[in-house]
């Protein structure tokens, strides 16, 4: 490894010359572009998710469960990689080291630190859920990168989903342990939901474009099935909280920055260094 | 993997089998623990088979598994030893023939 580079001069100008609030070293990547911004919102809830559940890595109940969890990370990293190579001209890279915080557009549910396996499998219940039914419907869009990118995707996150809710049962219907911290996790969840369904003024331009599926329309669906397996793991749905919502405008939880300071520190430390 | 959180040290095993293509017979692969039936099934999908080997997974209760008991080898395997007229090498095996 080299050392670390010296600080130059213009490097310092450059972060005195920092607009309030903005970026503060990386230079925003933002575009007046509603398109653009939804490539983003994808792959940044598929990037950040990813990065969670590759946290489990080594610390997981049991090695079996580690791999499951490895696996769905990649299928995760896998789509957000296309979506930013998309979105970028080939270089996907800059996107998701050299971009900073504000500039994220994730949803608030898959920023959340994973506190124990069941809340792990809560947020990839509330999430995988929402991401199967949102590809599905993507996979008939009439830009032919969304629909190929949703088809292929929509296979991986149907057993995401098909996983999360099998443990979602298992826990619930487990000992009194396992479905006490299933509920705690539930429960820790629940108020990120409502920002899933959300429609802000980009989507509803792609959606009047009919680029995009208005997730309202599966809004019903989602609440079924979300309650048919909790009904199955005998689990109360948490009672309805204060929404939170934002990430899709750049303010999130400080757990983003943690998690992007960890996943962006050597490309950032040592720019196109190579391994 | 900790002990503290009970994962897998406390669930059955059970016996992966993987077919690798069509016409193919399923072939033993290894383990996984599992605490039922379907899990079992998802943990040899995510431990087996994530460099596209195969095209169906069987998973059986390990316990299921009726075994020879090695004290019993002579009996069972060694009146075979002698007997090579029983193997196929007489013959010429076509070349379009595979799996043989």
């Amino acid at each position: 490894m080299p050392s670390l580079p010296t600080i130059e001069q213009d490097q310092i100008r450059h972060a005195k010359n920092a607009p309030d609030g903005g970026a503060f070293d990386a230079p925003s990547q933002m575009r007046d572009d509603p398109y653009h911004d939804y490539l983003l919102r994808l792959g940044d809830d598929s990037l950040v998710l990813g990065q969670r559940l590759a946290e489990w890595c080594g610390h997981a109940p049991g090695l079996e469960v580690d791999l499951s969890l490895a696996n769905l990370a990649l299928d995760l990293i896998g789509q957000a990689t296309h979506l930013y190579d998309h979105a970028n001209d080939g270089d996907g890279d800059a996107l998701a080291f050299h971009r900073d915080v504000l500039d994220y557009r994730n949803c608030w549910l898959v920023e959340q630190p994973n506190g124990d396996f069941a809340r792990t499998i809560a947020r990839q219940l509330l999430f995988s859920t929402y991401q199967h039914l949102l590809y599905r419907e993507l996979s008939a869009s009439p830009d032919p990168f969304l629909a190929g990118l949703a088809a292929k995707a929509v296979k991986e996150v149907a057993y995401h989903r098909e996983l999360a809710s099998d443990w979602t049962i298992r826990l619930g219907d487990g000992t009194a342990e396992s479905a006490g911290r299933m509920a705690d996790g539930l429960d820790w969840c629940w108020r990120f939901i409502p920002e899933l369904f959300e429609v802000d003024a980009v989507l509803e331009e792609l959606i009047a474009r009919q680029t995009v599926p208005d997730p309202r329309g599966f809004e019903g669906e989602y609440k079924a099935a979300i309650a048919g397996v909790l009904a199955e793991a005998k689990l109360e749905a948490p009672a309805d909280q204060r929404p939170i919502l934002g990430g899709r405008r750049g303010h999130h939880s400080e757990h983003l920055g943690h998690l992007l300071a960890v996943m962006q520190h050597l490309p950032r430390t040592y720019p196109d260094a190579r391994w | 993997m900790s002990a503290e959180v009970g994962g897998g040290h406390d669930w059955p095993l059970w016996e992966v089998f993987i077919r690798s293509k069509g016409g193919m017979a399923h072939r033993h692969v290894g383990s996984v623990h599992a605490p039922d039936p379907k899990l079992a099934l998802a943990h040899a999908r995510d431990t087996y088979t994530r460099r596209q080997e195969g095209i169906s997974l069987w998973v059986i209760p390990s316990n299921a598994i009726v075994a020879s008991d090695p004290a019993d080898s002579g009996p069972l395997f060694e009146p075979a030893e002698d007997k090579v007229y029983r193997h196929p090498t007489f013959y010429d095996i076509p070349d379009v023939v595979k799996h043989i």
